[in-house]
Formats: structure tokens, C-alpha cells, sequence
């Protein structure tokens, strides 16, 4: 079976759509001429007369083939056997036009490349911060964020549950424009493991600490107690004071801003939830998907946002 | 439903039964669809359950409609023309209770699992491997049924509505096992034997046959009996009938691929499924002309007698979508239809204009014949239902065409600089004031069955009343 799929058929299988595609076509040819006739004469209505047969009352007229559906159904098929000469369909044949699906598409990317590459070449000349000053450059840049990045960033780029606000100079990544441009050509993936293993008492501590680095309210005596453990297995990632760590992507867990806080949520809830269950965002690499150029020129749009 | 209507030969309780659940089925499954309208407009209405949420109840109202109502519509009238055709009463009657049944166990099982969210994830084919064990049953009874009662007919020529309820019923055995074919690895869950590409020509083999003959043979096979009957008018040609059968069962065969234009399927595939879509053209306006036709000598009917207004219609629309089915199967025109709303105003052509009335101009003819008369007990209010029918469907459908173009064009536009013109989500903002009109030809649509089944009520009872005996004719 797998021989169907590939790009080039066994001599069976290629032969086999050969006769049972034309077959298809020929039967339905032939059932037509076969009945294009009639011997019967018209009655005064003009119908040619009962088959003799009537069902449940029901009878039937003999009356031939209407003249231009006949003519329709002829064209049809001829109209087809063109299109299989021309296109591939027959088997392995290719068709005589040498179309395909890919190399259309192929054909029209390197159209769609030499007509528009030099506009973004020109862009990606411009160093970030002066090419986010300039109007018409945006302009585009604004295009290309709301098709490719807005469905995570929201159209606004201020984010959501999960997806950082990319407006508030507050970056888990960093925000010079190679951090940027890092960012958004080779992907991000923060990683923030769980802590299921230091049990609920720690959890509630450690919560209870985080809260207080972020000056919000909470159990002095527990946050006390989460200070120790913040100290052994945090830190590391987020830095002795918890002011986070751009390399890691570790957010800064002082400035009561928060990726992770559903709407209606408590901070302390979502903080616990964190870390009970651990969290992995994940950016996705777009290098691949827009080109270089792209990412030079949507880099300065999010460099834009905050500067 | 007393014994008093029974029939001295035929048997028309199981025709009675599939008559009643038509309307039922047919009330139900519209009215998904006039949520799942309502939800394109309002998304609060998903009200945030899972089970009320868009994604389970489309498939609901996709076998709703298909399979509950036009399932029940197929089955009430093949039963019924094949025994008035052939002569003989079925020939089994505790099988024929065992489909009619099985076949409502089958639509309850459908609307308890959708909405709990257990699928198979093929359209038109979602019920999991329990239920589809089930459907083959019922389905090889319903051909052992029909085809039985062929083979005993007391007249020696096979009438051609028998022709296409026998190709449809036939087919769909085939194609439902075959498509079907899964390993079960939970008792709600199991997965497909084919892999990737072969799975999806799989899946649309059955998906256009499932159209081809659930929604077109066998609804073909209805209008080859109702309308003569109707319209009391011989049939145009039997020759046109002929080949018309059978050009349209050999390329319905083939026509799956235009469903996966521009996909992994193999250039060679898509360009067959492509040609024999075009064929298909003529095969399936030879149904509408012959139907037409047949009314020629009778068009001052349709004046007083809305239920034959209803089957001609249903021609109008049937001899449409297959002008705009072959015309979308087209690769460059199917590179702007396809995802688009236009499929979907495609799709309710065929479903409201041709399938819904073509049934429902079928039933005002049977039920008050199942039921010891031979008038509805309101022919005005009939003829309220079809304007509301054909005023909904003119406005589901406009609607539908106005919003795919504009996606199909909103989606390639681009600015000088080749970035795209428009986001996702302005095709969609843009989309709003056709998915309200939408709606609002899906209310007509509800409002009208409801007139339907309040007409269908008092018949009944009207009957009832009168203790009546049907006339053996
Ligand atoms: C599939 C969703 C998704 C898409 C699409 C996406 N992003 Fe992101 N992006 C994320 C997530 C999630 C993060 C955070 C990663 C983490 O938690 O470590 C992120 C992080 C970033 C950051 C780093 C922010 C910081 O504070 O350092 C930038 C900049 C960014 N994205 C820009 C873009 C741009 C520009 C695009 C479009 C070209 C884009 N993103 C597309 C999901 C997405
Ligand atoms: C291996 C490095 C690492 C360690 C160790 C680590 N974190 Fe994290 N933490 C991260 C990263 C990376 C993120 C961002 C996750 C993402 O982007 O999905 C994060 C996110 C968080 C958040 C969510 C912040 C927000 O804005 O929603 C909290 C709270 C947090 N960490 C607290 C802690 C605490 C408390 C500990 C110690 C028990 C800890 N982390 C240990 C790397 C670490
Ligand atoms: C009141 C009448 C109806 C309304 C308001 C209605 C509404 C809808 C809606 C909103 C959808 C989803 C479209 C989308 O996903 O964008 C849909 C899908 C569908 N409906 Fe209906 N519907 C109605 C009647 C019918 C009938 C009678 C049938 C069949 C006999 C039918 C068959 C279908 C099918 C097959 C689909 C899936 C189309 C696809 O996937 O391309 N509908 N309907
Ligand atoms: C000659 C006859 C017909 C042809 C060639 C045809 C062709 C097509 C094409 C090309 C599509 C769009 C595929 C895509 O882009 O995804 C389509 C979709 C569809 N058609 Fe038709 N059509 C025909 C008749 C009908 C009729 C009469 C009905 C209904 C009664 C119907 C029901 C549907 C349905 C339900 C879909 C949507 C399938 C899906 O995506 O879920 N078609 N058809």
C-alpha cells in the first residue's frame, strides 16, 4: 500500500489508476450514447410514450436525453481528459503542463522573495534602536507581530495568562535589542521546576516569602521560615534577593508582576500553584518561519514598545 | 397510534414510527444548529461546560440532522415506497422494528457521548467503535429489509426509486465499516488502522459518499417516488434515469479528494477527484431535470398545493449546489473557498434546500396517508412552513456567500510590502453581521418545523378521532 503515497508510484499501482480512472470515464461515456436514442414517436404533447411499466401508479415517459444536457455531459468529459493530459492524474504521467502542487508553490515564494526581500534587507541595514523610531518601518513591523505573534501576545502585545506583556520594559529575557532579537529568532523556554518534593509546609512558606519580596501582604513568621529554603534552592535561579536572572528567563519576583496570574486569581494562589506543579513556558523559535529579516524588523517593533 | 390504522397488506407501522421522529429529530437537530449560530454570534453561550460548548455540539447537530432526521426520513419512505412499489409487505416485520429500534438507540447513544466528549474525530463518522458495531448491525438488517423485500416484489420491473435507496443503502454499508475500521483500546476510545494521508482519503471517501449517498442517492430516491405521486404526472424519462443512476453512482466513487485540495494527498488524486467532480455536474442535473420535467402538463398545481411548492423547490436547490459543488471542486476556485464560510453555505444548499424539503414535501404526502387520510389537517399552514423554509434557507445561505468570499478575499490580501492585510480576527469581526442573519434564517427554519409538528399533531389526532381505516390503493 505505502507505494500509493509516495512521490512516484510502482508500475502496478500507476497502471491501475490508469485503467480504472479512463474506465471510470469511458463507462460513463458509454452509458450515455448507449441511450442517447429513442425509436418511439412524440405524442401530441410532445412526449415520447410510456415504457408500459407504471409503479404504484407511477408510469414513465420514454423521452430522449434533453438535447443540452447531453451536449453538457459531453463536454464534461472531454473537458476532463484534457485536464488529465495537461496535469498530473494519470498514474505516474505528470502531466504535459509539468504542474505540481510544490513546485507551484515553490515558484510563487521566489517570486514573492525577489519582489519583496529588498524592502526588509533595507530594514535589517538599520540598527534596532533608530529603525524603531522610523514610522513606515513600524508600520509593517505592527503587520507582521498582529499575523505571527499576536495570537500569543495579544494584539496589543500586553499579553496574557502565561504570555508576557511585551510593553512594560520588565523582561524575563532582557530587553537590549540582541536580547530581543535572541528572543524571538531562536525561541525561548523557561523552565521552573516543581517543588512538590519540599512538602505543603515549605510550599506555604516559601509562598508566604515570595509574597513578602513583592511588599505584598502576607504571614511574617512563615515568610520568615521560607527565607532559609528561598535561600538553598531558589536562588540559584532567581538570585539571592529574588530579583530574577535574564539568562535563565527566571522572572524577578520583586516587583509584584506576575506572567502567571489567572484573572480573578490570588497571588498566593497562583504562586502556590507554581509551585507545586512547576511551569515551562515556551516560546517558540520564528527564524525558520519569518526569515532574519523579519525578526530584525519585529524586534525593533517590540523594542519600540517600551522605548 | 392505535391498531385501528393498520394497513390489510403493507406494513406501515414502522413507516409511521420513522415518520413521527422525522419531525422529532428534525426539530431537535435544527435547533443545535440554531445554537451553534447563536454561538458564532454570542460565544458566551459555550456558557463555559464543556458539554455546551461549540465543539461538541457541532458533531451533535452534524448527526442530528444527517443521520437522526434525514436518517429517519430515508428510512420512513424507503420502506414506504418499496412496499407500494413492489407490492408485498416488508418482509420481515420484527427486523424492520429491530432497525427502527436500533436506529434510535443509535442517535441516543450519539447524544449522550458528543457531548461528554467521546470521538473519533472523524467528521460525519465521530461515534466511537461501540456505537459504530451497533450502526452495522442495524444498517445489514435495514439492507436485508429492503432488499429482501425487492426480491419478493409482485411486479416484475424494479421501479428506479428502489434503484437509488438500494445504491445508498448499499454503499453506505461499505463505506461505513470501511472507514470505520479502528483498534478499540478503551471502551470509548480507539484509533484508526490508516495512517496520516491514507487516513484522510479514507475519511473523505466516506465523507463525499456520505453526501453522495446518504444526502443525494437516497434523497434522490424519494423525489423519484414523491414527486410523480404529487404532481400525478408519469415520470419524463426512464432513459434519463438510467444514465443518469448510473454515471452518478460510478463518480460520486471518486469525488472525495476535492475535500483535500492542496494537502499532503498526492497531486494525482487531488486532479482525479478534481475531474470526476466535473463529471458529476450533468449526472446530478439529470435528477433535478427529470424531476422538473415530470411537472411539465402540472405547473398550475404548485399554485394551491404547497407540498408539491416544497419538492420543487427542493429540485431548485438540489440543481444549485451541484452547479456550485462541481465549481468548488475546481483547485483555483477551492483556493479561495475552502475554510471558508462558503462551505458551509454549500453544505445548507444542499441540507435545508434539497435535503430538509425534498423530506419534509415527502412527509405532508405520507404522513396523512399513514394516518387514514390524505390531507393535512392544515394545507395554509403548509404553506406558512414553506415560505418560512425557503425564506430561512435563502437567508442562511446569501449570508454564508457574502461572509466566504469576503474571508477567501480578506485572507490573500496583501499590502505592497507582502505582509498579509488582514488579521485572522478581522475576518472574523467582519463575519458578524452574516453569522446574525444566518441565525435569523435558522429561527425561520425552527419555527417553521414547530408549525410542522403541530400540523403533524392534530392530523394524528384528527384521525384518532375518526377511528379511520387507510383506503388500500
Ligand atoms: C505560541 C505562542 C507564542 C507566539 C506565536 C509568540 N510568542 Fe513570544 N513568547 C511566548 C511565551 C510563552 C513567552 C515566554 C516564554 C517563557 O515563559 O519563558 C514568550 C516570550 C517572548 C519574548 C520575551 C519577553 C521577555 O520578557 O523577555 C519576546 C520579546 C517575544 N516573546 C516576542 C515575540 C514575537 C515578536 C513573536 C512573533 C514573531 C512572538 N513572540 C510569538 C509565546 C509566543
Ligand atoms: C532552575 C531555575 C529555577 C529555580 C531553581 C527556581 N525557579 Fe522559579 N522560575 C524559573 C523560571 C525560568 C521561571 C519562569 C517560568 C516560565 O517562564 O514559564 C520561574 C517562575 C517562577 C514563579 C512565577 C513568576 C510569575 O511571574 O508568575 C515563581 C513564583 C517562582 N518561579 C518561584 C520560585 C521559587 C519560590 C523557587 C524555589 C523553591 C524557584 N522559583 C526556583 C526558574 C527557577
Ligand atoms: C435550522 C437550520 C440549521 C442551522 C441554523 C444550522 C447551523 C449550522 C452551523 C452554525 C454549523 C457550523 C458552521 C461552522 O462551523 O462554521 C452547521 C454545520 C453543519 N450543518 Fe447545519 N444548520 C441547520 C440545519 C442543517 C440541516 C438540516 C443539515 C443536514 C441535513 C445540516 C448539516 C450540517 C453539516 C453537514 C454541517 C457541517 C458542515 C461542514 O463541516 O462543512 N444543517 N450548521
Ligand atoms: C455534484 C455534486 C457536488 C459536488 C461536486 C460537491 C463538491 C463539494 C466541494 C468541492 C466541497 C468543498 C470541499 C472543501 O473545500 O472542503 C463540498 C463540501 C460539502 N458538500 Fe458538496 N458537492 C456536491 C453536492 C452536494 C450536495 C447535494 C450536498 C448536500 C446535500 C453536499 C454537501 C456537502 C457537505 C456536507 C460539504 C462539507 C464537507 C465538510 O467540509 O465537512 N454537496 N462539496
Amino acid at each position: 500500500m505505502s507505494n500509493l503515497w509516495d512521490d512516484s508510484l510502482s508500475g502496478f499501482w500507476s497502471a491501475w489508476i490508469i485503467v480504472i480512472t479512463l474506465g471510470t470515464i469511458v463507462f460513463c461515456a458509454w452509458v450515455l450514447f448507449a441511450n442517447r436514442k429513442t425509436d418511439k414517436q412524440p405524442d401530441a404533447e410532445g412526449n415520447v410514450g410510456t415504457t408500459g411499466h407504471a409503479a404504484d401508479g407511477i408510469e414513465e415517459y420514454d423521452n430522449p436525453l434533453p438535447r443540452w444536457w447531453f451536449m453538457l455531459f459531453v463536454g464534461t468529459v472531454i473537458f476532463s481528459l484534457g485536464y488529465l493530459v495537461l496535469y498530473p492524474g494519470l498514474g505516474n504521467f505528470q502531466g504535459i503542463l509539468g504542474w505540481n502542487q510544490v513546485n507551484q508553490w515553490e515558484r510563487e515564494m521566489a517570486q514573492a522573495e525577489e519582489r519583496y526581500a529588498p524592502i526588509f534587507a533595507q530594514y535589517e541595514e538599520v540598527p534596532i534602536p533608530e529603525l524603531a523610531q522610523d514610522g513606515d518601518a513600524m508600520r509593517v513591523a505592527e503587520r507582521i507581530f498582529l499575523n505571527n505573534c499576536a495570537i500569543c501576545h495579544g494584539s496589543n502585545a500586553q499579553g496574557g495568562y502565561g504570555f508576557p506583556n511585551l510593553t512594560d520594559d520588565d523582561w524575563l529575557y532582557g530587553g537590549e535589542p540582541e536580547n530581543i532579537v535572541h528572543t524571538i529568532a531562536n525561541g525561548r523556554n523557561g523552565l521552573m521546576p516543581s517543588w512538590q518534593q519540599l512538602g505543603e509546609e515549605n510550599i506555604e512558606n516559601l509562598t508566604q516569602h515570595v509574597l513578602s519580596l513583592s511588599g505584598l501582604e502576607h504571614d511574617a513568621e512563615r515568610a520568615e521560615h521560607g527565607q532559609s529554603v528561598f535561600t538553598a534552592s531558589c536562588a540559584a535561579c532567581h538570585g539571592p534577593n529574588g530579583t530574577g536572572n535574564t539568562a535563565l528567563g527566571a522572572p524577578n519576583l520583586t516587583d509584584d508582576t506576575w506572567l502567571y496570574l489567572a484573572p480573578g486569581q490570588s497571588v498566593a494562589d497562583a504562586v502556590r500553584q507554581t509551585l507545586r506543579n512547576g511551569r515551562n513556558g515556551h516560546m517558540p523559535a520564528q527564524a525558520a518561519y519569518i526569515g532574519e529579516d523579519k525578526v530584525h524588523l519585529v524586534a525593533a517593533y517590540v523594542y519600540s514598545l517600551s522605548n | 397510534m392505535s391498531t385501528a390504522f393498520e394497513h390489510p397488506t403493507y406494513n406501515y407501522k414502522v413507516v409511521r414510527q420513522f415518520a413521527i421522529m422525522t419531525v422529532v429529530w428534525g426539530i431537535v437537530g435544527m435547533s443545535l444548529g440554531v445554537i451553534l449560530a447563536a454561538q458564532l454570534v454570542w460565544p458566551e453561550l459555550n456558557l463555559g461546560l464543556p458539554w455546551t460548548s461549540f465543539g461538541r455540539l457541532r458533531p451533535l447537530h452534524t448527526n442530528a440532522v444527517i443521520f437522526a432526521f434525514g436518517g429517519s426520513a430515508l428510512m420512513a419512505t424507503s420502506y414506504y415506497v418499496v412496499q407500494r412499489t413492489c407490492q408485498t409487505r416488508l418482509i420481515s416485520d420484527k427486523l424492520a422494528a429491530f432497525t427502527f429500534w436500533g436506529w434510535q438507540a443509535v442517535i441516543i447513544s450519539a447524544i449522550i457521548t458528543l457531548p461528554m466528549g467521546f470521538t473519533t474525530s472523524k467528521e460525519y463518522a465521530e461515534l466511537e467503535w461501540p456505537i459504530n458495531i451497533l450502526i452495522a448491525v442495524v444498517w445489514v438488517s435495514y439492507a436485508i429489509v429492503f432488499l429482501g423485500t425487492i426480491k419478493q416484489r409482485k411486479t416484475s420491473h424494479i421501479y428506479v426509486a428502489n434503484w437509488f435507496y438500494a445504491a445508498f443503502i448499499l454503499t453506505i454499508a461499505v463505506l461505513h465499516i470501511v472507514n470505520n475500521l479502528a483498534i478499540p483500546v478503551e471502551a470509548f476510545n480507539s484509533y484508526s488502522i490508516y495512517p496520516g494521508a491514507i487516513d484522510a482519503m479514507v475519511q473523505w471517501w466516506w465523507g463525499h459518499n456520505a453526501v453522495g449517498f446518504f444526502l443525494t442517492a437516497g434523497f434522490l430516491g424519494m423525489m423519484y417516488y414523491f414527486v410523480p405521486k404529487q404532481a400525478e404526472r408519469p415520470i419524463y424519462s426512464y432513459r434519463l434515469s438510467i444514465v443518469h443512476f448510473w454515471a452518478l453512482i460510478t463518480t460520486y466513487m471518486w469525488a472525495g479528494a476535492h475535500h483535500l485540495h492542496y494537502t499532503a494527498l498526492p497531486d494525482w488524486a487531488q486532479s482525479v477527484g478534481m475531474v470526476m467532480s466535473i463529471i458529476l455536474l450533468a449526472p446530478s442535473w439529470g435528477g433535478m431535470i427529470n424531476g422538473m420535467m415530470t411537472l411539465s402538463g402540472a405547473w398550475h398545481k404548485l399554485r394551491t398545493d404547497p407540498t408539491l411548492r416544497f419538492l420543487v423547490v427542493a429540485l431548485s436547490f438540489y440543481g444549485m449546489s451541484t452547479f456550485e459543488g462541481p465549481m468548488m471542486a475546481v483547485k483555483t476556485v477551492n483556493a479561495l473557498s475552502h475554510y471558508t464560510d462558503w462551505t458551509i453555505g454549500h453544505v445548507h444548499a444542499g441540507a435545508l434546500g434539497w435535503v430538509a424539503m425534498i423530506s419534509i414535501g415527502s412527509m405532508y404526502h405520507l404522513i396523512p396517508r399513514l394516518f387514514g387520510g390524505t390531507e393535512m389537517h392544515s394545507v395554509k399552514l403548509i404553506a406558512v412552513h414553506f415560505w418560512l423554509s425557503t425564506i430561512g434557507t435563502v437567508l442562511y445561505i446569501a449570508a454564508m456567500w457574502v461572509n466566504g468570499i469576503l474571508q477567501g478575499l480578506m485572507w490573500r490580501a496583501v499590502n505592497p510590502d507582502g505582509t498579509l492585510m488582514y488579521t485572522f480576527i478581522e475576518a472574523v469581526e467582519a463575519s458578524g453581521p452574516g453569522y446574525i442573519v444566518r441565525w435569523v434564517g435558522g429561527l425561520f427554519w425552527v419555527t417553521g418545523m414547530l408549525i410542522m409538528a403541530y400540523n403533524v399533531y392534530m392530523t394524528v389526532k384528527r384521525s384518532e378521532e375518526r377511528g379511520a381505516i387507510p383506503q388500500a390503493a
